[in-house]
């Protein structure tokens, strides 16, 4: 009895101690979006001197210390309306990221569904070495993998075009991996069924690999997703346009002057993913859980 | 009576066939991966032994003795294994800790994970403002620990910076890892435990001898993962601090990056053969040991 109730205990301070923990992660997502509703006059007064230049007309109205306000004093949405209407370089840095990944998803998850089919359809030694060397690549860190891939896109000539980043983007071997992880598990007599009602391989794959495997494509999809959105090294190497870089890189550009949008475009920034995560968190979840491990 | 030879050349066929055919829908990937990184590593190591990219005269390891001796890559080398060497087992013993507490029978266990999954979902660019706000020199971390009597640290431009670095890390990839925690503990075959309770095995044997062996497999390819997560980490100092980092937060990516802007192909090409040489022997060794450490399982 005394135990019992000793785990009780036990339980609800393990409880609040991991519903407080959960609230300090989650913070500073909160704290980006409440701010975004600041007037920009409001956020200057706040955290100006973080930002401030060289330039120091205007300092008279800048607080000694920072701010870190949750609620606003007056909300307004005086930030999107200029982010959305009057300054059209965010959002222009807004669309060169979805032209620059959305692509990249779309095909590299292609591409990895045929590949993890000719994986998982036959497995002899040759193609044992071939995925080996996949997950070798997959293991890569950018600072190895940009090298050869720079080198590719200046013997093409697309470096600084979309392609330097699309096409090594595209070819990488994580999705292969994680969807033939995936469709190995599908058991063999259920294609082998199909194929001796005489569907051809072709077949076998639109009809009966690809519907199983859907849970499975929007999970990598949303992995890919997240990964490339964040991308910073690729514009950095391949695109010396600044022009063309994605808002993940623009984003930390910014200068005391336009500090005032800053949160606003932050915010702007997070909906797509935080769209893909609302909607597609158990998808996620599974994505995460069939990496499992390298082997097997 | 069918003839048995005749039945295993027909089987033989149809799985030449099938082998053949499978092989189709592995072109593209095959072709693309060759033609993006496979084709062109085989060029960068011979980049990396020959003394220009026109003259090709074979300089065999003079290229990888400068690389070595160059001071920039040493300090990124030495930072960043600084770096990895904090963070990564941090990470992934926190995370092994939070799916273990997860796992026990609480309330509102799916709506903590979700929490904790968050920050992975949000854009590092997105978040990096509140980061410069809290760790400010007159931001709020530093008015918190003037209020305890402490003294302001500078944190982007001291040794203090890897701190920020580590908790920013932390609190990224945390909840990814407890997923595959998580899922790795709910595959522990139950009855194992249960035999040893009944076997008065205390908690901490119980923990240590068989649910760490059952979860090593995931452990290794945690470790794995924020390892090289862990080598990300130079989007957040790109974006935290920009081109020019204080000394501590210069890492391997802002090497490359110079190197790259400098187009010093031969150094470029040593530099990332010593990292990849680095990274082959690092994996390999932790599958070394988790193979003695996790074998003999039953699953």
């Amino acid at each position: 009895m005394k135990k019992k109730k000793k785990r009780k205990v036990g339980i609800v301070i393990l409880t609040a101690i991991l519903i407080f923990c959960a609230m300090i992660f989650v913070t500073p997502i909160i704290f980006t979006m409440c701010n975004s509703f600041m007037g920009s006059s409001e956020i200057k007064a706040n955290y100006g001197m973080i930002f401030e230049t060289t330039d120091s007309g205007a300092k008279t109205f800048i607080a000694d210390k920072v701010n870190l306000k949750f609620i606003p004093d007056k909300v307004s949405f005086s930030q999107y309306i200029t982010v959305l209407f009057k300054s059209p370089d965010y959002l222009l840095k807004f669309w060169n990221s979805m032209i620059l990944v959305v692509p990249i998803v779309v095909l590299q998850l292609a591409v990895a569904c045929l590949a993890a089919y000719g994986f998982t359809r036959y497995q002899g030694r040759v193609r044992e070495i071939i995925f080996f060397a996949y997950i070798i690549l997959m293991l890569m860190p950018y600072q190895v993998t940009l090298v050869p891939n720079f080198l590719v896109s200046k013997w093409l000539n697309i470096l600084d075009t979309n392609w330097a980043i699309w096409l090594p983007g595209i070819f990488s071997p994580y999705a292969v991996f994680l969807l033939t992880k995936y469709m190995r598990r599908i058991p063999v007599s259920i294609l082998e069924a199909a194929k001796i009602d005489g569907a051809g391989e072709w077949q076998i794959f639109k009809h009966v690999c690809m519907p199983l495997c859907k849970g499975a494509l929007c999970s990598v999809a949303i992995l890919i997703f997240i990964d490339f959105w964040n991308m910073v090294e690729q514009p950095l190497i391949m695109l010396a346009d600044e022009q063309m870089h994605p808002l993940s890189v623009f984003l930390s550009k910014i200068n005391a002057g336009e500090i005032g949008l800053a949160f606003a475009v932050a915010t702007i920034y997070m909906v797509p993913t935080l769209l893909v995560f609302l909607y597609g968190e158990e998808y996620l979840v599974e994505g995460i859980t069939y990496q499992g491990g390298l082997k097997g | 009576m069918k003839k048995p030879g005749k039945e295993r050349t027909k089987k033989n066929t149809e799985i030449a066939k099938i082998k053949r055919k499978s092989a189709l829908f592995l072109a593209p990937s095959v072709i693309g991966v060759s033609l993006f990184f496979v084709l062109p590593f085989l060029v960068v190591i011979f980049y990396s032994v020959v003394n220009n990219p026109i003259q090709h005269k074979f300089v065999f390891l003079k290229n990888y003795i400068n690389v070595w001796n160059n001071a920039a890559f040493r300090l990124a080398a030495g930072n960043t294994l600084k770096f990895s060497l904090i963070a990564v087992p941090l990470v992934v013993i926190l995370s092994m800790v939070l799916a273990f507490a997860l796992d026990a029978s609480i309330p509102f266990k799916s709506q903590i994970r979700t929490l904790f999954l968050s920050p992975m979902m949000v854009p590092i660019a997105s978040v990096v403002l509140i980061w410069q706000v809290l760790f400010h020199y007159n931001g709020v971390v530093n008015e918190f620990i003037k209020f305890f009597g402490g003294r302001q640290i500078d944190w982007f431009k001291s040794d203090y910076a890897q701190i920020v670095l580590v908790i920013l890390f932390v609190w990224k990839n945390l909840g990814y890892n407890m997923i595959l925690f998580m899922a790795a503990i709910s595959n522990i075959p139950k009855e194992i435990v249960e035999v040893a309770q009944l076997e008065r095995a205390k908690k901490w044997q119980i923990f240590l001898y068989i649910k760490t062996r059952y979860l090593s497999s995931t452990i290794l390819f945690v470790t794995i993962l924020s390892l090289i997560n862990s080598f990300k980490v130079f989007r957040e100092v790109y974006l935290l601090t920009g081109d020019y980092p204080y000394d501590s937060l210069y890492l391997l990516q802002h090497f490359m990056n110079n190197t790259f802007n400098s187009l010093d192909y031969q150094k470029l090409s040593a530099a990332a053969i010593i990292m990849s040489l680095v990274m082959i022997v690092i994996i390999g060794l932790l599958f070394i040991v988790e193979n003695y450490y996790g074998k003999d399982l039953i699953e």
